[in-house]
């Protein structure tokens, strides 16, 4: 029997189309032109907040502590997790669940980033699969903590730092969630998180 | 099948609509330049996405394979599908043997392609779709008229109106905010109540297996990190080689699209979450016929940004239910044809040359050579409409007589500016719709020459 694979790849394979190559991404003809800024982290801080979310430089978790208690929705929160050690005031302990919708109802989530890229606003984040994958597009108000020192100019360095080798999720997360689907007014907060602070923390956490 | 210029007509009837959707697609035009200037080796990374997806086409079945494979090793189910009957068959089939019957959905040109919501439906399945666009074209049991942005065409009083009745929204509501709000709410229970998760895939890397979902709403995150089956759907042309290609195609992507710097996620998708299933459907449907076009390969380099569409005059000014096409704009006038060139005939028609689409697209896609070729192909399969066949056929025989030509111009400029409108516009004339005819000049060209040069 032949099957749909089989067909597919035939069809293709019987047609003659001429190899051209692929570009060789790291030669420095390419890599040279690639943007860079003179100072990536205060780029990054342009760039996230022009997408909706917030930057923080800060020194420890102690001083990130001081300025999420200054952070209305934060105060507002009733339910919260963190991953990071001793940072917020967790009330939700993210070990003790194993089913991803026993986090509907979490309001804020304090959560550990790779990397910042400065070029987008994003921030690097990877996570095993478990449970607390959600918790980045599931709680209402989200913040990330990345090691200050973290920052990549461009894209192409953020994927110079990436490998795929194990099963394994990771996303780019630029600003809160948004839409402009009606009437391309920009609305913050369509599913996913209602506001992104980012802190980038000098002293290792 | 109504062709284009009689849906467009249908469209530009209101014309405050048609300029605000003009008006509307331009503004995204605008964002897009603005990001674009932003980054001086723009160029640069256009000529290598060009070139990565020519690579892909040129090199198809060996990516397939080794995608394939490595998607495999990491846990994964590839499933293959010649057409879109197969295609929801199999994503059917797997609903089937998990008993699954709420599901959502983020947006997936593929499945509208497949017409797969409407599949589904019929075998008991309630399927949501949870792109904030999207869904509100579901809710009034349309398809969408733009690839990135599904409503873009429906006013904010139309959305309230809709929600209203069909959420029990305030009545008369219009604010974006409050609206976006009410769909929140109710999207997350459709989230948190679902069983399974099927999202596009924006890129599939050949060299890890893995692939890559695009959204701005978190929606594709939520509809897969909440339960157990993720089915992804792609068409065959969506692969990349490597994961640093996609350094390249990421900072593309929403440029081009919305002139954001990136999309808010983008999501990387390696093997299932410990103790769940993901599932890959890879789509042919005429996409590997195209593969062996020399004239039309390279449309398969589109990574559906919807550039082409948001610059276009022809699309701003008629809206995309005027292509009657799962893809409108000058892409979807390339491929709607290839798929059915007699269906879609009227497509690449509809297009005045100008170009402007083939400046904007990050992978450099020919496109207003593709629309001129394929106007060339219409003609030669004997598609053309028979009005079109004969003025054609008039014109190239007068082209070819100069006397007769001379004296039809004499002939024209003597009598035309005298005929009564009635007979001047109707509808023999089409170019005169919307327009009036310039003042005839007294004389043509040849007789000005003659008086002022050659008498001299």
């Amino acid at each position: 029997m032949t099957t749909s694979r089989d067909e597919i790849l035939n069809q293709l394979r019987s047609q003659s189309v001429p190899k051209t190559e692929r570009p060789d991404l790291s030669a420095p003809e390419l890599t040279q032109q690639w943007i860079n800024y003179p100072d990536p982290t205060e780029q990054f801080a342009t760039m996230l907040t022009s997408v909706g979310g917030v930057c923080a430089r800060v020194k420890n978790v102690e001083e990130v502590n001081q300025k999420l208690a200054e952070i209305p929705a934060y105060q507002a929160s009733k339910k919260i997790c963190s991953q990071i050690n001793g940072c917020g005031t967790p009330n939700v302990e993210i070990s003790n669940i194993t089913d991803p919708h026993d986090f509907e109802d979490i309001d804020f989530a304090i959560l550990p980033g790779e990397f910042a890229v400065a070029e987008n606003g994003a921030v690097w984040i990877t996570n095993d699969g478990g449970p607390a994958r959600t918790l980045y597009f599931l709680s209402q108000h989200v913040a990330l903590l990345v090691p200050a020192a973290e920052v990549v100019n461009n894209m192409h360095a953020a994927y110079e730092r990436l490998s795929f080798e194990t099963p394994r999720f990771g996303t780019f997360m630029s600003g809160p969630s948004k839409t402009a689907d009606i009437e391309q007014s920009l609305v913050i907060g369509a599913h996913g998180a209602r506001s992104l602070t980012v802190f980038l923390v000098e002293e290792p956490f | 099948m109504p062709a284009h210029p009689k849906l467009a007509a249908a469209f530009i009837k209101d014309k405050d609509r048609a300029h605000w959707h003009d008006q509307s697609l331009w503004f995204v035009r605008s964002k897009r330049d603005k990001a674009v200037n932003q980054l001086p080796e723009w160029e640069l990374l256009r000529e290598q996405a060009s070139k990565i997806k020519s690579y892909v086409v040129s090199h198809l079945p060996d990516l397939l394979e080794e995608f394939e494979k490595n998607a495999k090793a990491k846990g994964v189910h590839v499933h293959w599908a010649r057409n879109a009957t197969e295609h929801n068959e199999i994503v059917h089939g797997i609903l089937k043997q998990h008993e699954v019957t709420r599901v959502v959905k983020s947006k997936s040109m593929l499945t509208e392609e497949c017409h797969l919501n409407p599949y589904l439906e019929r075998h008991g399945i309630e399927i949501v779709d949870t792109d904030l666009g999207e869904w509100i074209v579901q809710l009034q049991d349309k398809p969408p008229s733009h690839i990135v942005m599904p409503a873009i065409h429906i006013k904010k009083e139309e959305i309230g109106e809709l929600f209203h009745e069909k959420l029990g929204t305030e009545k008369g509501a219009t604010d974006p905010q409050y609206l976006t709000e009410a769909a929140r709410q109710h999207l997350r229970q459709k989230f948190v109540g679902a069983e399974a998760g099927i999202t596009g895939v924006n890129f599939a890397i050949a060299e890890t297996g893995g692939f890559v979902v695009c959204t701005n709403e978190g929606n594709a995150d939520l509809g897969t990190s909440l339960n157990k089956l993720h089915i992804a759907c792609m068409g065959i042309e969506k692969l990349i080689p490597r994961a640093n290609d996609l350094s390249v195609f990421l900072r593309l992507l929403a440029r081009s699209a919305t002139g954001q710097p990136i999309t808010t996620y983008s999501s990387h998708f390696h093997g299932p979450a410990p103790g769940a299933e993901l599932h890959i459907v890879l789509l042919d449907n005429g996409r590997s016929e195209i593969s062996g076009s020399d004239e039309f390969r390279r449309s398969l380099n589109c990574i559906r940004c919807a550039a082409c569409m948001n610059t276009c005059p022809v699309y701003r000014r008629s809206g995309g239910y005027s292509y009657n096409n799962t893809v409108p704009g000058p892409i979807g006038s390339i491929l709607g044809p290839a798929k059915d060139a007699k269906e879609h005939a009227s497509l690449p028609f509809a297009c005045s040359l100008c170009g402007s689409c083939t400046d904007v697209c990050p992978v450099k896609i020919d496109l207003h050579h593709q629309l001129l070729t394929w106007r060339k192909e219409i003609r030669v399969r004997g598609l053309l409409p028979y009005s079109k066949r004969l003025s054609m056929k008039m014109m190239s025989w007068m082209m070819q007589a100069p006397r007769l030509y001379r004296f039809a111009g004499k002939c024209a400029r003597a009598i035309v500016p005298h005929l009564p409108r009635f007979l001047l516009y109707n509808r023999f004339n089409a170019w005169g719709k919307q327009r009036e005819l310039p003042d005839f000049p007294k004389q043509s060209f040849r007789e000005w020459m003659k008086k002022n040069h050659d008498d001299k």
